[in-house]
């Protein structure tokens, strides 16, 4: 791969000249920001929506009569109903404004959950997930008395489907007392994209929903939540161009009809008593509070930013870099990648160690060439615990991104390997 | 580079003093920083109240494991009440870089610390008083 393939799928310099902070140098050099897989940076029609928000519409929402609270009940809504159709949603009601993935799942965990699941039900997970995607069914499970299973995953970090179905010395993990089916579409650390839709056809065939944490799959490729034929989708919206605080938990009309409220509290509610209430219609049964108002309002224009690249476009700008990157990098002296070896199947996302050096000195080293990459166990301690390593390095990249970072990072892997040697 | 891993950071790290267990230690207490995984145990022996001897076991950032080297160099000798009283800043001017001004990484430096004073307490039966976590 040269360089001039990669630059032709995307105008990446026109991209990056509409985010303020990569003219920013750090420590003398320009920002090299390789850690969108935390948070992503925002475009400055992002930014600027939320000040306009603030500066001209600011009012609480499904309140007043006057003319700010209703546009800014219209902007509120209509960025609801960009994100649905965005994700190819049946109905804007589908979508539930949330803080991000975390509460998503949360909300999930909590009203679906605790209202559905028995004692010895159980809940089908990886090894390789979040804590945002274990810890909430972990406490579920405690107040259940359901059980956690977990896919394994394979030297290659992909999923061992074959244990769905069990061998003879494995009972299978995916049978008519699993309810739930909850994994990543994108391990946020070995980058692999899980077949959602073939997993998710095999939950129904037991009567199980599937849950998916799209946090590392939504910001960086097309998704249809049809398509994939899944039941829950939660994501966040900092990860994807949009501002922190916002999030949405896509789940089908008629589970989520079903579905106990989550939180209590105003805008939740249909008709109070001091004894009892009733509640309100999806999705507002799922938002007490005032929710994030602008800040939904500038997710929805971080969605109209994207769609205006194109996710099939990012998509390929991003595998051109990964493919660049797994090769350049293989050429780093004891550099160890973990996750898929090939570019198939696998999202912008390379962890790693290097030699002995501590991936937080990794980090550190680099951080005085100019490059952000973050260095722990990514929230992922189990699956770290799986490959007994204490942490790793991590280099994720996003549409405004280029060749020439890569580059400067492996110059600077260099630069730690022979200062830790 | 330069300020952050001078070399006596890369020297300790790579060469640590005091690396290991004690047999029988009177004090042995292991913490972790649960936001990068880092940790380290450290083993003292007591006679009198006198610190007689001095092993770490720790994996973690040069700068947690140089840190610990240097905090276990100057424990030996000291009585428990002198090892209690070494503060955060005696600790940062031992090791010589400046990180006051980074609040992620001074973790990893204050961690050998944090292990010593609170296997200290947890012998001597008294609470951590200090908030080291600041």
């Amino acid at each position: 791969m040269t360089v001039s393939e990669i630059a032709s799928s995307l105008d990446v310099q026109a991209i990056r000249q509409q985010f303020p902070i990569l003219q920013r140098e750090i420590n003398g050099h320009p920002l090299a920001f390789l850690d969108s897989a935390a948070s992503s940076q925002k475009p400055q029609r992002v930014i600027d929506r939320l000040s306009q928000y603030y500066e001209h519409t600011n009012a609480n929402v499904h309140r007043g009569v006057y003319t700010l609270s209703e546009e800014a009940t219209l902007a509120y809504e209509q960025a609801r109903a960009t994100v649905a159709r965005w994700l190819g949603a049946a109905s804007h009601r589908e979508v539930i404004f949330t803080r991000n993935t975390t509460e998503a799942i949360n909300l999930v965990a909590r009203a679906w959950g605790d209202a559905n699941l028995r004692p010895g039900d159980r809940i089908l997970l990886s090894i390789a997930e979040h804590h945002s995607n274990l810890v909430p069914w972990q406490m579920l499970a405690q107040r259940t008395g359901a059980h956690l299973d977990f896919l394994r995953i394979d030297g290659e970090g992909r999923l061992i489907l074959e244990d769905l179905d069990g061998s003879a010395d494995r009972p299978p993990l995916l049978t008519e007392r699993t309810k739930l089916v909850a994994l990543a579409h994108q391990s946020n650390v070995l980058g692999t994209i899980h077949p959602i839709r073939e997993i998710a056809a095999r939950a129904h065939e037991v009567g199980a929903l599937m849950l998916v944490d799209a946090a590392q799959s939504v910001p960086h490729m097309p998704i249809d939540v049809q398509a994939l034929d899944i039941d829950f989708l939660a994501f966040s919206g900092h990860k994807m161009c949009g501002p922190t605080g916002i999030g949405a938990l896509w789940g089908r009309r008629k589970i989520l009809e079903a579905m106990p409220p989550f939180l209590g509290g105003g805008s939740m509610i249909s008709h109070v008593s001091l004894e009892s209430s009733t509640y309100a219609a999806i999705p507002a049964r799922f938002e007490a509070g005032t929710p994030a108002i602008g800040e939904a309002i500038a997710l929805a224009e971080a969605v109209d930013f994207l769609t205006s690249v194109g996710m099939e476009r990012i998509a390929q700008h991003e595998h051109a870099l990964l493919v660049y990157a797994l090769e350049q990098l293989a050429n780093v002296e004891g550099l160890r990648i973990y996750g898929p070896s090939t570019a198939q199947d696998r999202g912008a996302v390379v962890s790693f160690t290097l030699e002995d050096v501590h991936p937080h000195d990794v980090a550190a080293v680099l951080d005085r060439e100019g490059l952000a990459l973050r260095a722990g166990h990514h929230c992922c301690q189990p699956l770290h615990a799986h490959f007994d390593i204490p942490a790793t390095a991590r280099a994720s990249f996003y549409l405004y991104n280029e060749p020439s970072e890569i580059d400067r990072l492996v110059a600077g892997l260099n630069k730690a390997r022979k200062l830790f040697a | 580079m330069d300020d952050l891993y001078r070399e006596i950071i890369l020297e300790h790290s790579k060469h640590p003093h005091n690396a290991g267990t004690l047999d029988a230690p009177d004090i042995s207490h292991e913490e972790h920083n649960p936001l990068c995984g880092d940790r380290v145990r450290i083993d003292l022996q007591v006679s009198n109240g006198t610190i007689t001897d001095v092993r770490f076991l720790g994996r973690g950032c040069a700068i947690s494991q140089a840190s610990a080297s240097l905090l276990t160099d100057e424990l030996r000798g000291k009585t428990l009440d002198e090892a209690r009283g070494i503060s955060k800043e005696d600790l940062l001017d031992l090791i010589g870089i400046p990180l006051d001004k980074n609040p992620v990484r001074i973790k990893c430096a204050l961690l050998s610390l944090k292990t010593m004073k609170t296997g200290i307490y947890n012998y001597l039966g008294t609470q951590l008083e200090e908030d080291l976590d600041d």
